[in-house]
């Protein structure tokens, strides 16, 4: 007679060499198999959302800001494209261009950052110190923009803060000469690299029905064939005027996720060059009411790893009701709870990185709605701050 | 050559030779934006590299001298802050990095955040902006090199307290 044998499960986390931030994961596991994922969040909560209604409008943009360091730009285009749709105004066409060019940016420095994280992933720490090297040419570009290299606050309710000149234009362009040269080496190397194809090829593969019933947004999604870009289905800001090419493949695995990424970083090329040819002249800014008319808005913007969500809730008052951040690393971790099972361990990680995770950006608190009870679950700060400290001790 | 030194002062004196040359750090994201974190790693990185001061990022607690923080407090990462600083081997240094870490900075006041990392441990070297520069991390690391030489203790042990501070949990602020 035979016990039921216990299976062998694997804590990895909250610090873990891996990844820079915390998130736990636990893997039951049959010899090298991984037979179960389950995931634990909440390390970085930091209660964004409920803290940014103590803030005015204005202030809560640089709060929003810091909801993740490496898409900053877009968590504050999303905020301001929502309070100008409450407010009833839209940012001048100048300012709308450089949003964009700086959304553009911010994609190549992040994609070039992933692209760095998921090869030391995969050993090859060759290319994570050559994808950062080339990196610092876009944060350059990106601090003679605005001043900072990480959270660069190009942002303003009604505009923008910073604004492109010639000197700065040929210095992006110079930039970009260098940058897609090396990308075009990036490329050779996802496609044909012998070693990095043996970690990537075939590895994590996520059918087409699959990443739509997972519900997965962004580069993991075009990797599957899912041809869904926001700047496309839903334009904002410059890209009304702007076509951008999706790019999409039909393998599904991890070297099709290097590959869209890589790609993308053409058409985002393509596209600085187009802005920056056609940047349209004229004001920075228009003028937004301090107080906002109340009112309810959704803003959608395409973050560098997929499809971004605010909902905005005015209450006529100069501090928001209420605003609900969906950021995409949250249906990403789902496709990763699914393709890790039945893989071997070593290949975790690559999967895990293979998503672009951001776990600052994922942390966020979700209260359901009872309506058995016929309940209200608006919460008070008071009442928040209690469970907070129940729950987390 | 001093005749008048015992053996335990060389051996001191080798001991903060080895470590000045080869300090070991870890890092904990607490609860940071991430801004800081890709700051950290970009200074590991080619254009910045710091491991020409001997200082390795490395994923084990056991075998790190320096535990570089990112990030305020949250509540659910404070107790695993304090267990990753009580695994380090003594004497331990610590560094913060960014106004989070050194005050809450943006976060001030939310709900989760308890604040600074020296609410929960004792911190050595403070290293401010949002995100610091690669150059001022640079800065910040050497600057504790500089004062390991001169024969610096630790925060803890100066202080008296080689346990981290209990933080009460239900306080109002």
């Amino acid at each position: 007679m035979t016990a039921e044998r216990e299976p062998f499960r694997i804590p990895i986390g909250p610090q873990h060499p891996s990844l820079k931030e915390p998130g736990h994961f636990e893997f039951s596991v049959d010899g090298e198999i991984v037979t179960q994922a389950s995931l634990r969040l909440g390390y970085v909560h930091r209660g964004i959302e409920k803290g940014a209604e103590q803030r005015s409008w204005v202030q809560a943009l640089y709060l929003l800001e810091r909801v993740c360091g490496i898409c900053s730009h877009v968590h504050a285009t999303a905020y301001c494209l929502g309070v100008e749709k409450l407010a009833g105004v839209e940012a001048p066409p100048r300012a709308q261009a450089i949003r964009s060019l700086v959304a553009e940016l911010e994609r190549i420095h992040s994609h070039l950052l992933w692209l760095g994280v998921a090869a030391h992933e995969a050993g090859f720490d060759m290319l994570f110190m050559h994808s950062w090297r080339d990196r610092e040419t876009v944060m350059n570009l990106l601090e003679g923009i605005t001043g900072n290299r990480v959270n660069y606050s190009a942002n303003l309710l009604g505009g923008v803060k910073c604004d492109i000149d010639q000197r700065l234009a040929d210095a992006i362009r110079a930039g970009l000469d260098y940058l897609e040269e090396r990308t075009q080496h990036y490329l050779d190397v996802v496609l044909n690299d012998a070693l990095f194809l043996r970690r990537t090829r075939g590895i994590g593969v996520m059918s087409r029905e699959d990443a739509e019933r997972l519900g997965v947004v962004g580069p993991t999604a075009r990797a599957s064939g899912v041809a869904r870009d926001v700047r496309v289905d839903a334009p904002y800001a410059a890209y009304r005027t702007l076509p951008v090419q999706i790019v999409t493949e039909m393998a599904g695995d991890l070297q099709a996720r290097f590959i869209v990424r890589v790609r993308e970083l053409f058409e985002t090329y393509r596209l600085i060059r187009t802005l920056l040819d056609t940047l349209p002249e004229g004001e920075l800014t228009v003028r937004i009411p301090r107080r906002i008319p109340p009112g309810e808005a959704i803003s959608r913007v395409e973050a560098p790893r997929g499809e971004l969500f605010y909902y905005l809730k005015s209450n006529g008052s100069d501090q928001p009701e209420r605003i609900k951040i969906r950021t995409p690393t949250l249906p990403n971790f789902a496709s990763v709870l699914v393709l890790t099972v039945g893989r071997q361990l070593a290949d975790v990680p690559m999967i895990l990185a293979g998503i672009d995770p951001c776990f600052s950006c994922n942390d966020r608190m979700v209260a359901i709605h009872d309506t058995g009870e016929g309940r209200d679950r608006r919460w008070t700060w008071e009442q928040l701050r209690q469970h907070g400290i129940e729950v987390y001790r | 050559m001093e005749f008048n030194k015992t053996w335990q002062d060389m051996l001191e004196q080798l001991k903060t030779w080895a470590r000045v040359n080869s300090p070991w750090a870890i890092h904990f994201n607490s609860g940071s934006c991430n801004g800081c974190d890709i700051e950290i790693l970009a200074t590991l990185t080619p254009r910045y590299d710091m491991e020409r001061f001997g200082l390795k990022l490395q994923g084990s607690p056991r075998h790190a001298d320096v535990l570089i923080c990112t990030g305020p407090v949250t509540r659910q990462a404070r107790d695993r802050l304090i267990r990753i600083y009580e695994q380090m081997p003594d004497p331990k240094f610590v560094i913060a990095v960014g106004s989070c870490a050194l005050s809450g900075g943006a976060f001030q006041g939310c709900y989760n955040i308890l604040g600074g990392i020296d609410q929960v441990l004792p911190v050595d070297v403070y290293v401010p902006g949002c995100p610091p520069r690669p150059e001022a991390i640079i800065d910040g690391v050497v600057k504790l090199l500089e004062q390991l030489k001169a024969g610096y203790q630790p925060a803890a042990r100066r202080s008296g307290v080689l346990r981290p501070v209990p933080v009460p949990v239900t306080d109002a602020g």
